[in-house]
């Protein structure tokens, strides 16, 4: 999609305090995601991701910040505006779902009005007119019934229904940048299913650009154009999804693929990635990776790689990336 | 066997490197270390207490009564000529004292209550709940205090008395904390695993459900202690001559426009000891806890 | 249902008509009085067998009732109705110790499944002590060949469950289960809480200790990808009944009810924009409250017809007259399912990856 960036995160990193150490959860993350684009970021857990939306909706819990770097959204620095200012950005221009409904929503409050919420505050509708719209909203997001159900409470939902709601809220002024932080991880295969479709399609009718964090391979697969893929707090490789899921170019690239059971591909062997995730308090010297590596060297231990580009124009933080992975595109 | 494949190995076994516990040591944990101080030091005044008193609590000097601080006495002396602080002293034995046993028969029998009633269930818990409310309607001083009066005055009834209130509170606890441990995969597991009820209950649940149950003894310590001093305070419980903060205070109510010392050291007496008791239960609780990181 | 021949074994572990009912939100005046409260069907007919030394795979969503399944099995819980079979003498609603050892389980969330207080050793020696599996002197060593069996070291003996990651943990539990020698494990979601990466070292270490050690597993899963690499027969659960079950390959290459079609169909897939759109189930996961007259799963099929709102279909083979097949399924528009579209078949093997 050709045009100016919507979001431009740049040299991002995160910290946490823990036990009077600084410990960097994420670490010089650099991301755009184009108006209307949807982009994935993956990674398993601990890799830092959530962490990166949670930044740019300004939710970062208590303890973790922002150490450097800076998260454009349309040419401002979301970072340098006042909280006020920020406030006024999510809803209208940024909206979130959310893993677990149950937790986002609030118990106490019935569903429609917490979709009219935002109207009311917002857009100054009376809450006579803002449910109304609400209910509509619900509709438009394939709740049935939905005169009745938006007078139920969150915990009378089921979690299919929870999630629905949570994105009715989300585009219900229309955003241009939707983040999502695992919205269907927590669902049954089928409702995953629908709720994504669902996302897709409320994404081409608003025109909002997806920002969709997931550990699923997959998903990615089927809902985003371009991804990033996390470990230990860096982006370790970018590009479209073409690209880096069917030709990856970093070791940890290829071995969540290996290691992922594909449908479609029965007879492949899986193959585990040896080791576990590195304890980010305890940092090593070299590529976060390279423990686990079966193509690590001496200089993967010393050196720490960042995100370059490959001989064919690749995006990756590999240093043997040139000698490991030229081959004829499969 | 099938057309389904069978898993490659992954290039190296994984061995488990069991990662260092990073769990913070306890010096590092400041209620702790305040509470440890604090209320050890207290013990240490009330066990030393007949080498550390200045004088005898009880001798009468009617001569020097009501004095102000001197060399010779410390925090003056009260109505009857009495040296404050040797009974500042010697009364932190008996309101220490006390507030520790009495925690005992609640916190054993409340414990035991609570633990057959969370993990049977079944009637004798209806019984039991329905019980521990009735005792719960019942404000706590009202009760104590009717008791005392009732059983007469001395230690042992103090001790009756509040061990008839305040069990409730550990059944209550340790009711909850065992239901919740029910359900837990680990306990379900050592049932699967075929290990008899009882064992299950003292060696997998226990453990987990002994913190919380500590902990709360230690709020209730300091708890026991202010309920002694009350007692004291209105007359009741330890006889005179023993010296007690709480009928320290009282007699030094009176004066407290000419000798405020008087009232106000057994106070600060009480104060120091809660507070050190409730760091100490602080501290315990991140001790206890098995999930702390660094 | 299935006939025998000669070669074929007998079963390790059946279950026999399995039912679950629970009485839900009853008061104590309700349960003096006797009155019932609001029924839950959590499994209702359930038979399913176990061959010894194969993993069967139990694949189903919420309210298909899968876990009640394998608490029934593993005896956490008694059966409304029907029994749980093993080696052909029907187990007593309350185990003894010597019948519990027989039939183990793996829980899903593996940082709930290991007490915090006990040390991993102390959890396996107690075991290995209470049941005398080996005498007095050997227990340390048993323990340590536990360990080993699910590739941890001899380290682990000291440490805490906090000192390890859910993949290791996951291990620690199979080496519980497996420390009373047990002939099957039931493995309830052992992976989906675990990440992608090590997920398959868990499911490599099952189909080692199939293979070792002669174990049945009983999967339990929702992700049917993970189903199709490990097990050597399925079966797919929907509101407390099997609705389809069949060995993995007949299973994949010919689903034969709505529901298989629409899980497959809701499979996220690797293939650039492939997704079998034909199969939508419309509507919400059921509940188990309040159970569909007749087939169980019309509201949401897209083929229901007059009839399957009326008649609730037994298990039947998929190939009409084929009384040697085991793949059953429990529709009774099988002939109505079109044929596997093309997109579904397997390609031809890529060269990389």
């Amino acid at each position: 999609m050709a045009g100016e960036n919507l979001l431009e995160i740049e040299d991002l990193s995160i910290g946490i305090k823990r036990g009077g150490r600084q410990v960097r959860i994420a670490e010089d993350v650099n991301l755009t995601v184009g108006v209307g684009e949807r982009v994935g970021l993956v990674g398993e857990s601990g890799a830092g991701k959530s962490m990166v939306l949670r930044a740019i909706a300004g939710l970062l819990p208590r303890g973790v910040e922002v150490l450097s770097g800076a998260i454009r959204y349309d040419g401002k620095n979301l970072l340098d505006l006042r909280p006020s200012q920020r406030l006024r950005l999510m809803g209208p221009e940024i909206a979130m779902v959310f893993q677990e409904p149950m937790t986002a929503l609030n118990p106490l409050m019935r569903v429609g009005e917490q979709i009219a919420e935002a109207s009311i505050r917002y857009k100054g509708m009376s809450r006579r007119a803002a449910l109304a719209r609400a209910v509509e909203l619900m509709s438009y997001v394939g709740i049935p019934d939905p005169k009745t159900r938006a007078t139920a409470f969150p915990h009378e939902l089921s979690g299919g229904l929870r999630q629905r709601v949570m994105i009715a809220m989300a585009i219900s002024l229309k955003p241009r940048l939707l983040l999502c932080d695992e919205p269907t991880t927590a669902l049954d295969v089928t409702v995953q299913h629908q709720v994504l479709r669902l996302l897709e399609e409320m994404c081409d009718e608003v025109g909002a650009a997806l920002l969709f964090v997931t550990h699923d391979l997959a998903v990615i697969n089927q809902t985003c154009r371009r991804l990033a893929v996390m470990y230990a707090g860096h982006v370790i490789e970018t590009g479209t999804t073409e690209q880096v899921l069917h030709d990856p170019r970093h070791p940890y690239t290829r071995g969540l693929l290996e290691s992922a059971p594909d449908f479609d591909r029965p007879e492949r062997l899986l193959a585990a990635i040896p080791g576990s995730a590195p304890n980010l308090a305890d940092r090593q010297p070299g590529c976060a990776f390279a423990p686990r590596c079966r193509d690590a060297v001496e200089s993967c231990f010393a050196g720490e790689p960042t995100l370059h580009a490959t001989i064919d124009g690749r995006q990756t933080a590999c240093f043997r990336a040139d000698e490991l992975f030229q081959k004829v595109n499969a | 066997m099938s057309v389904v494949s069978v898993i490659v190995r992954g290039k190296a076994p994984s061995k488990a490197r069991p990662r260092t516990r990073q769990l913070r040591p306890w010096y590092q944990n400041p209620p702790l270390v305040a509470g440890l101080i604090v209320t050890g030091l207290l013990v240490l005044i009330a066990v030393f207490a007949p080498f550390i008193a200045p004088h005898d609590p009880l001798a009468q000097d009617l001569l020097n009564a009501r004095q102000g601080p001197s060399p010779e006495h410390w925090f003056g002396t009260d109505s009857l000529g009495r040296d404050i602080a040797s009974r500042l002293i010697w009364g932190a034995q008996v309101n220490l004292r006390i507030g520790f046993l009495a925690v005992l028969i609640p916190f054993v029998f409340g414990t035991i209550v609570g633990a057959i009633a969370g993990y049977f269930g079944g009637w004798f818990d209806i019984v039991i709940m329905r019980i521990v409310d009735i005792f719960y309607a019942l404000p706590f001083y009202v009760i104590v205090i009717a008791l005392v009066f009732a059983l007469g005055s001395g230690e042992a009834s103090i001790y009756l008395a509040i061990a008839m209130v305040s069990w409730t509170a550990y059944a209550t606890i340790v009711r909850g904390e065992v239901i919740v441990a029910k359900q837990l995969d680990y306990v379900r597991a050592a049932r699967l695993g075929g290990l008899p009820k009882w064992r299950i209950l003292v060696r997998h649940i226990g453990p987990n459900v002994m913190s919380q149950v500590i902990v709360y003894a230690m709020s209730d310590v300091v708890m026991n202690i202010l309920a002694v001093v009350t007692l004291g305070y209105l007359g009741l419980g330890i006889t005179p001559p023993t010296p007690e903060w709480g009928s320290m205070i009282v007699e030094g109510q009176t004066f407290i426009t000419t000798n405020w010392l008087m009232a106000t050291i057994p106070g600060l007496a009480v104060v120091v000891a809660s507070l050190g008791l409730s760091w100490l239960g602080d501290g315990l609780s991140d001790l206890l806890n098995p999930d702390r990181r660094k | 249902m299935s006939s025998q021949t000669p070669d074929v074994q007998q079963p390790v572990l059946r279950g026999v008509d399995l039912t679950k009912k629970y009485q839900v939100g009853r008061s104590v005046a309700d349960r003096l009085a006797k009155r019932e409260g609001r029924a839950l069907t959590a499994l209702d007919g359930v038979s399913i067998e176990v061959f010894p030394g194969e993993v069967l795979a139990v694949v189903g969503e919420s309210g298909s009732g899968k876990s009640t399944l394998a608490k029934l099995l593993v005896g956490s819980e008694t059966a409304s109705s029907g029994e749980v079979v093993f080696e052909g003498k029907a187990l007593s609603p309350h185990r003894d110790s010597v019948e519990a050892r027989r039939i183990q389980m793996v829980f899903q969330d593996p940082y709930s499944s290991l007490n915090p207080r006990l040390t991993i050793g102390s959890v396996l020696t107690e075991l290995i002590r209470y049941h005398r599996i080996v005498p007095r002197d050997q227990v340390k060593a048993e323990a340590s060949r536990l360990l080993k069996l699910v590739g941890l070291d001899d380290d682990a003996l000291e440490a805490y469950p906090s000192q390890f990651s859910g993949g290791q943990r996951q291990r620690v539990a199979i080496a519980r289960a497996l420390a009373v020698r047990p002939d099957v494990l039931i493995a309830d979601e052992p992976v989906s809480a675990l990440d992608v990466s090590v997920q398959a070292t868990i499911l490599e270490l099952i189909a080692d200790l199939r293979d070792q050690l002669g174990l049945s597993v009983l999967f339990i899963a929702h992700n049917l990808a993970v189903v199709q690499h490990l097990s050597q027969r399925v079966a797919v659960m929907y509101l407390g009944r099997i609705v389809e079950i069949g060995t993995a390959a007949e299973l994949f290459a010919n689903p034969s009810h709505p529901y298989t079609r629409a899980l497959i169909a809701s499979i996220p897939r690797m293939k650039a924009g492939s997704f079998n759109s034909e199969f939508q189930v419309k509507g919400e996961p059921p509940s188990p409250y309040s159970v569909p007259q007749g087939c169980r799963f019309h509201p949401r099929c897209p083929l229901a017809t007059d009839e399957c709102r009326s008649v609730d279909p037994a298990l039947i083979p998929v190939s009409a007259g084929d009384t040697e097949s085991m793949h059953l399924s429990a529709c009774l528009r099988i002939d109505a399912l079109p044929p596997m579209p093309e997109a579904f078949q397997p390609p031809a093997e890529r060269s990389s990856l």
